[in-house]
């Protein structure tokens, strides 16, 4: 697979680490929100969107979406602009 | 020494380069151009192997990779090379082979026994013949098995040879050097393309090679040769010989292995034996051609018995006959051609069996011509003859020949387009299944799209080519050449009904018809139940040869169409790939990065012993003569440190340079305390978590200015630490406006401890840092300049003692480490390693990474008071549910054995005294031991449940593994110093 780093060029896989899916944080508020958030994952069959770390190069976090049945990735933008 | 069986004329070979082999120790000759197998059939031998099962005689059944049964062993020594297809096995002089699988020799091999004992060799013998008594499994059966089974033998010993790997970009990769694949390389490499075109083989052209088919007017090598001329002359296009594409991936990403020096006769110095390239392609020909089918019938794997078209590569690439007088079995038209061929070659033919009732009318006069008989309607039902071919039966006839050759059509190479999980579709006109959706930027063209013939294979190849790279803004257009449609007709015969003796389906893996049915029979009906049950198609080649016949009979067997039956999906690797290859050279001390410390070369002076710390290569302890035993040397380091001074390369520890207005606030949010109010010149310590609550990681960070702090982590989450907090800022922060960077390496760091340390200090730096209790007492942290050098002092101390922690540009680490050693000379200064650094911080009850497990959380860990309540923190939210607030959780403790002379060692578990030994008794278990020389005994630290209520009870550690089992009591954990009187002097 390749990831196209918005600050580095399409970059191969290995250079990259995978967080996950894009998920909000716990709510400190209620105990099941807080677990819900931690523990649970919508795991689609389809787009998706991920958190990936360029770890061997800028050091940036993208949102990378990326389609689960295909792993045809249809865009990475820095963390910081994407929003989580 | 004559090749009895070379022709006189012919052949892409260079009879003026004679090489000298030997099979078996017999000196044998071939020529530059020859496989290993071609030289064997010019030399007559038929033989070659012994096969998996049954141990029957097994000859070269083919003449390219998909070969199942001509496998022998390359080589000798730690370069023995097992289970290598002669077929793509490049001759060189000097090579020496060996038949496989056979004992005590090719000819006569006891093991061929086993042909008589096939009752219990049937599909799925595993599951059903060894079944009981289970004892037996390890100690009768999977050694008997695996000495009458099985193939060639591994060397065992450490591969002596370098692997490569390699990366590359491509507009266009071309998979294949046949008519498709040249034409489609031609045509993106005039258009200015950057063309990668991988050829399996030695030499590029495919069946071209093997044929005797004209385009342009000129024989198909000769064409070969010309395309090959201008491909090399275009300086985007890059030809890859040798190479086998092995695997699709995402995004364009393609796997192949290049034999770089194989066929060397010794290892080229500074080249590697194979390289690994990693290919990125935007736009992907497949034209890796097809593999032709065998037919299942009666002694099909005789020695003799070959495929049709192979016999055309024998005869018209390596002038070599596989007989003098031969039969051939087909049902397509391409099989009339090889009795064409061999006619031509001299070889007499004596009957063409044609399976269906109607000929190719002009080929089958020609063979007639020739002198062949021709039966039509005609069926093989057995074969006959001791260790290789000399009769074949059809019906009431027998022929008397050496050479049966063997035609049922062709199989695309459909797998690389299947890789990513595209379904191969069955096409009735071919009787095959070709590619159906293939991964995104591949096309497929030439045989390996179906398009079985010359004419057709070089228009297709062509547009594919120019249509690849015009979709990526090039100009092209297919290049055009002039050839002829042959016949190329075929009716599929998957069985011949009334076969006598074995019918093999797999020959690899000896897979008869039987033994399909007796699967169907049993309820494997599906084609993937099929091939684990039977192991059709799981041996080396894959089912290269085998896979469709064997999935036609299942659909026949069980009532169902071969499409509704199905065919197994084709996975990475197409063909056998070394781990070594895929290795690379990252094997032995280059597995992975070696780090060593600024002070790695004086460490060494002193003698020091390493060990590995993450990447790290640490000081363990400082042996000096006359020690006999690490705990000894260890005792003495901790003894200087807790009496006098010294000294110990921290550097390791993880350092994050965080600078900014919000860089305070930043790490209030991933400590659970406060670091906005730390002063500037001070240190704190602090725990940060993870988002689920439990511990991540600790370390001391210090401010040296109003918007900078220097973080340190611990050796091991240095760079779990550094990715969790940018993921905090640029995630989860943006906002925040701060930078951090990794500083690790950049700095020396040496921990001086001990009462006599600041004496020490004092008399390096001199003037330069006031390092009074008054001026820098304990937790200061201050930036100053050593003989011009930038540098930093911290008083901070993990051993216990009055110490601190001094740091200068990791170049200048050398230098600052005489110095230290130096200055401390006059103070009895001792270094010390990671061992007696332990030992101290588990007197003093410091966690390491035996706690800092993943599993506990600050209360855990007896540092639940230092969560601030004014703030929120990554975990606050997640640390506070029931689970993690359990009081019954385990708490840390120390422990002391009742009798001072046992030993504790971690791992073992705790119990209460009289409670059985027993999972449901479990009670936590010792996570961090040390002989401790100030208490005199051995001391541990543990987790143990409600562990802080339980002070002074008296347990159990339990350790069965080691024997262990010692009377304990329960302690606070901090063992030395509870006051931190030492601390602040």
């Amino acid at each position: 697979m390749r990831i196209p780093c918005p600050y580095c060029g399409e970059r191969d896989l290995s250079e990259f680490v995978c967080r996950g899916e894009v998920a909000t944080r716990p709510d400190p508020t209620t105990l099941s929100a807080g677990l819900d958030a931690l523990y649970l994952r919508d795991n689609p069959a389809g787009p998706t969107r991920e958190h990936w770390y360029h770890a061997q190069g800028c050091r940036l976090w993208l949102v990378v979406e990326r389609d689960t049945r295909t792993h045809a990735v249809t865009g990475a933008r820095p963390a910081a602009e994407a929003g989580s | 020494m004559s090749a009895a069986y070379r022709l006189a004329t012919g052949g892409l070979i260079d009879r003026a380069t004679p090489l000298d082999f030997t099979f078996d120790g017999r000196a044998l000759r071939g020529f530059a151009g020859d496989t290993l197998a071609s030289a064997l059939v010019a030399n007559g031998v038929r033989t070659v192997g012994r096969s998996f099962k049954y141990h029957r005689p097994r000859g070269l059944f083919t003449a390219g990779p998909e070969e199942p049964s001509g496998l022998v062993e390359l080589g000798s020594g730690a370069r023995r090379e097992p289970n290598t297809k002669a077929t793509t096995a490049e001759l060189f002089a000097g090579l020496r082979v060996a038949s496989q699988n056979r004992w005590p020799s090719l000819k006569f091999d006891l093991m061929a026994v086993n042909g008589l004992l096939a009752p219990l060799f049937v599909a799925g013998f595993y599951y059903k013949t060894f079944m009981w008594p289970a004892a037996l499994w390890e100690r009768l059966y999977e050694p008997v098995i695996r000495r009458a089974a099985g193939l060639g033998r591994a060397s065992g010993a450490p591969d002596p040879d370098p692997y490569d790997k390699s990366h590359a970009f491509c507009d266009l990769l071309v998979i294949g050097s046949g008519p498709a694949g040249l034409a489609a390389a031609l045509a993106a490499g005039r258009a200015g393309a950057r063309v990668i075109l991988c050829e399996d083989d030695f030499r590029l052209g495919g069946r071209l090679l093997s044929e005797r088919q004209e385009i342009d007017g000129r024989p198909g090598p000769d064409w070969v040769g010309a395309i090959e001329a201008e491909l090399a002359a275009l300086p985007e296009v890059r030809i890859l010989r040798r190479t086998q594409v092995f695997g699709a991936y995402d995004g364009g990403t393609y796997g192949a292995v290049e034999r770089v020096t194989d066929h060397l006769p010794r290892p080229e110095p500074g080249l590697p034996r194979q390289r690994l390239w990693k290919i990125a392609a935007r736009r992907v020909v497949l034209a890796a051609g097809a593999v032709e089918r065998p037919l299942v019938f009666g002694g099909n794997d005789r020695p003799g018995v070959m495929m049709a078209a192979s016999v055309r590569t024998y005869l018209n690439r390596h002038a070599a006959a596989p007989g003098r007088r031969a039969a051939v079995f087909t049902t397509t038209d391409d099989g009339w051609r090889t009795a064409l061929d061999l006619q031509a070659a001299g070889v007499e033919v004596a009957v063409v069996i044609e399976a269906r009732h109607a000929a190719p009318p002009a080929l089958a006069e020609a063979a007639r011509r020739g002198g062949a008989q021709i039966v039509l309607g005609g069926q093989v039902t057995e074969t006959r003859g001791l260790g290789r071919l000399r009769q074949v039966i059809a019906g009431d006839s027998a022929f008397g020949v050496d050479l049966l050759a063997i035609s049922g059509g062709w199989n695309p190479q459909v797998a690389l387009s299947s890789h990513l999980g595209g379904r191969a579709v069955w096409s009735e006109a071919l009787a095959t299944f070709i590619p159906g959706e293939p991964p995104p930027g591949m096309s497929v063209a030439g045989a390996a799209a179906g398009q079985m013939t010359l004419a057709a294979c070089l228009a297709a190849g062509g547009r594919a080519g120019a249509e690849a790279v015009i979709d990526l803004g090039f100009k092209a257009r297919p290049p055009v050449f002039k050839a002829d449609d042959e016949a190329a007709s075929v009716s599929p015969l998957w069985r011949v009904a009334g076969s006598r003796g074995k019918a093999f389906v797999d020959l690899q893996h000896d897979v008869t018809d039987k033994d399909i049915e007796l699967a169907a029979r049993e309820g494997f009906r599906t084609v993937e139940h099929l091939k684990r049950y039977t192991t059709l198609g799981m041996a080396t080649d894959q089912g290269k040869t085998s896979n469709l016949n064997g999935h036609a009979l299942i659909a026949e067997l069980t009532g169902r169409s071969i499409p509704e039956a199905g065919t197994t999906l084709a996975r990475p690797p197409h063909l056998p790939v070394a781990i070594a290859a895929f290795a690379g050279h990252h094997r032995g001390v280059h597995f992975r990065p070696a780090r060593p410390t600024p002070s790695h070369d004086w460490a060494r002076e002193q003698g020091a012993s390493l060990v590995d710390a993450g990447q790290w290569k640490r000081a363990q302890w400082f042996r000096r003569p006359g020690e006999t035993d690490w705990l000894e040397t260890v005792r003495r380091e901790v003894t200087a440190v807790r009496t006098g001074v010294g000294v110990c390369d921290v550097s390791t520890l993880g350092k994050i340079d965080i600078q900014g207005p919000d860089a305070g606030a930043f790490l209030d949010r991933v400590y659970i305390n406060t670091f906005s109010t730390l002063p500037v010149g001070k240190a704190r310590y602090g725990v940060m978590l993870r988002e689920d609550g439990l511990v991540l990681d600790d370390g001391t960070t210090a401010r040296l200015g109003a918007e900078h702090f220097v973080m340190s982590t611990t050796t091991v989450n240095a760079g779990r630490v550094m990715q969790h907090l940018e993921y905090c800022h640029q995630a989860l922060w943006p906002d925040l406006d701060l930078q951090m960077v990794s500083v690790t390496e950049q700095w020396a760091q040496f921990a001086v401890a001990g009462p006599k340390s600041r004496a020490l200090l004092q008399a390096l730096v001199g003037g330069a840092a006031d390092l009074s209790a008054e001026a820098f007492p304990y937790m200061g942290a201050v930036a100053f300049r050593l003989d011009g050098v930038a540098a930093r002092l911290f008083r901070l101390s993990f051993s216990g003692e009055l110490a601190f922690e001094i740091a200068v540009p990791a170049s200048f680490g050398d230098s600052l480490i005489r110095a230290l050693m130096a200055a401390g000379a006059d103070f009895g200064v001792q270094p010390y390693g990671t061992e007696a650094l332990g030992v101290m911080r588990i007197e003093k009850g410091h966690v390491g990474g035996g706690e800092l497990n993943g599993q506990t959380t600050a209360r855990d860990l007896g540092l639940g008071r230092m969560m601030s309540r004014k703030k929120a923190c990554i975990g606050k939210a997640m640390a506070g549910r029931p689970g993690l607030a359990d009081p019954q959780r385990p708490i840390l403790v120390g422990v002391t054995p009742l009798d001072a002379t046992q030993r504790l060692r971690g791992g073992a578990h705790f119990l209460r005294l009289g409670a059985e030994a027993s999972a449901a008794n479990d009670e936590g278990h010792l996570t961090s031991t040390a002989f401790s020389p100030s208490l005199e005994r051995w001391i541990g630290l543990g987790l143990l449940v409600g562990g802080d209520q339980r002070i002074g009870e008296r347990i159990r550690a339990y350790d069965p593994i080691r024997g262990g089992d010692v009377e304990v009591e329960v302690r606070h954990p901090v063992f030395l110093d509870p006051e931190g009187v030492r601390l602040h002097v």
